[in-house]
């Protein structure tokens, strides 16, 4: 009986913070016309601005070193098996398709998850645990709309372009390596890997790279919001959202990749 | 009109079983200083939280001017929100913000007043706290004291009637906490606030209280003016006011716990 309680009482929280989350990113995209420049509240796009440079400026040198080497890991194990068969060409498909659809949104998915994810659920926490939370609303300010929302902008509009970038430097990793091995011109590369990649493939990347965003918002700020207690709380509350932001990432990009290779087969 | 500012009815609050507050009531009178007292535990920032509308109670209305603040729209209830400024204990002041950004966010997010206009009044609002020379330092810049005095400046700043303080004098020394008196004074005859003071400083509340009232174990045991406080005979208050310890009480020996064991026939010293 003692299980069934235990097993029943796990569903209902997990339950209760699917229906937290959709109710808070309902709340954020209410809140977000609010945080734009002209029709928002005066200021506010500033903090956005500033979640901008957090998110995407500092998290670039990051990004660009992990894409290159995950670019070069991605040639480097496709020409491996393709050189056997006289298809080294190929490894140019490998990585410029690759990194479109799939390891540029996830790469940066990650990265994001680790450093702003993290970053937003410490922030909140500490504003919780120094009642500054209690202050905004005692202040008939909503806290999603004046700490969240400018996060959540600013994410939507960085992780895609950190997407682009991220993708561009794997792709250039995969250029190196076929000047390394086949002395291949950049621009003759770069026909190829225009050959091989397609436009929906650029956008569904970018389409996932959006939804991250927002699961590693939603889940970073819920995380915060959530804290009770002291400071331990508060690392405790980082851990969790990193742990759960990179979950919640791969599963939706199952999801997504599911999705868009059924709409390919039609 | 209510002749009471606040007023709680019948407040009961229940924490995964455990009553904090029973049937607490309270009526807080215009431009009056109110001090909450009580000992550690005894309900009354549970209480505090509930004035401010920060937590629903289980049972009981809080009613802010008339206004049942656990039933009332979201717009009433923001309306009934800018009529009360709250100083946290912890000041809870933004980091991000300077101490002149801090108090001017409230003007700046609720008001449509210009720019030029909220300057002036930012000023003219830390200067009433003391702070006019301070407004370009960060919280970070300024001792436990300003900290205060600026969450003060923060939390009058849209000159609501009634100010809340939580703990005030908690971690000061006694030379700022009683300046902080002295401000907190000063506010109630400048802007004809009524204010409510949470704190279990005795010295702190005999300074600036026109009525007491005291929670103990999360009942109100007393409601009443300074005087008659300090001259009650309850024994709770005489103890608080007397700082007296509870009675120790005894520990069982070892042998005596061992006694309370199941199949222990005899226990020998």
């Amino acid at each position: 009986m003692k299980i069934l309680e235990g097993i029943g009482a796990g569903v209902i929280q997990q339950f209760a913070y699917i229906g937290g989350l959709s109710d808070q990113f309902w709340s954020g995209i209410r809140a977000l016309p609010r945080v734009l420049p002209v029709i928002g509240r005066r200021g506010r796009w500033r903090d956005a601005i500033r979640q901008m440079t957090a998110i995407g400026v500092s998290a670039l040198p990051m990004i660009a070193i992990m894409a290159i080497c995950s670019g070069m890991i991605l040639a480097l194990q496709g020409a491996g098996e393709l050189r056997r068969f006289g298809a080294l060409r190929y490894v140019i498909d490998l990585v410029a398709v690759g990194f479109t659809r799939e390891l540029g949104p996830l790469l940066t998915a990650i990265v994001v998850s680790g450093r702003s994810g993290s970053a937003f659920s410490a922030e909140i926490g500490t504003m919780v645990v120094t009642s500054e939370i209690d202050a905004l609303r005692t202040m008939a300010l909503d806290p999603v709309e004046f700490v969240l929302a400018p996060k959540y902008l600013a994410a939507i509009l960085m992780v895609p372009c950190l997407t682009i970038m991220c993708s561009v430097f794997g792709i250039l990793a995969g250029a190196g390596f076929m000047y390394l091995s086949t002395h291949m011109t950049l621009g003759i590369y770069i026909r190829y890997v225009f050959d091989s990649i397609l436009l929906r493939d650029v956008f569904g990347g970018l389409i996932k790279s959006v939804a991250f965003a927002t699961i590693i918002v939603h889940v970073g700020c819920m995380e915060g919001f959530k804290v009770r207690g002291g400071p331990e709380a508060v690392g405790r509350s980082t851990t969790s959202a990193v742990v759960r932001s990179t979950f919640l990432v791969i599963l939706a990009d199952l999801f997504f990749t599911a999705v868009f290779y059924l709409a390919r087969m039609q | 009109m209510p002749t009471s500012v606040i007023s709680v009815r019948d407040l009961s609050v229940n924490y995964d079983g455990h009553q904090v507050l029973d049937r607490v009531n309270l009526d807080i009178r215009p431009n009056e200083i109110l001090v909450l007292l009580g000992g550690s535990g005894s309900g009354k920032t549970t209480m505090l939280r509930h004035i401010i509308g920060l937590e629903a109670p289980n049972a009981g209305n809080i009613l802010i001017r008339g206004v049942d603040i656990n039933n009332c729209s979201a717009e009433v209830l923001k309306q009934i929100r800018r009529q009360v400024g709250v100083a946290f204990q912890e000041a809870a002041l933004f980091n991000s913000l300077s101490t002149e950004e801090n108090v001017a966010l409230p003007l700046r997010e609720l008001t449509n007043l210009a720019d030029p206009v909220i300057e002036i009044m930012v000023y003219i609002t830390l200067a009433a706290v003391g702070l006019a020379e301070s407004g370009k330092l960060m919280p970070h810049e300024l001792s436990g004291g300003m900290k205060k005095r600026a969450a003060v400046a923060r939390a009058i700043a849209l000159d609501p009637g009634i100010l809340v303080f939580d703990e005030p004098s908690a971690g000061l020394d006694p030379i700022v906490s009683a300046e902080l008196d002295e401000l907190i004074l000063f506010l109630k005859q400048a802007f004809q606030m009524t204010i409510v003071v949470v704190t279990h400083e005795i010295s702190s509340a005999f300074r600036i209280a026109d009525r007491i009232a005291m929670l103990y174990k999360g009942s109100m045991i007393a409601v009443e003016d300074k005087e008659s406080f300090k001259a009650s005979t309850h024994p709770r208050i005489r103890q608080f006011l007397d700082r007296v310890p509870d009675k120790v009480v005894e520990t069982p020996t070892v042998q005596e716990h061992l006694r309370e064991l199941s199949g222990m026939t005899g226990v020998e010293s």
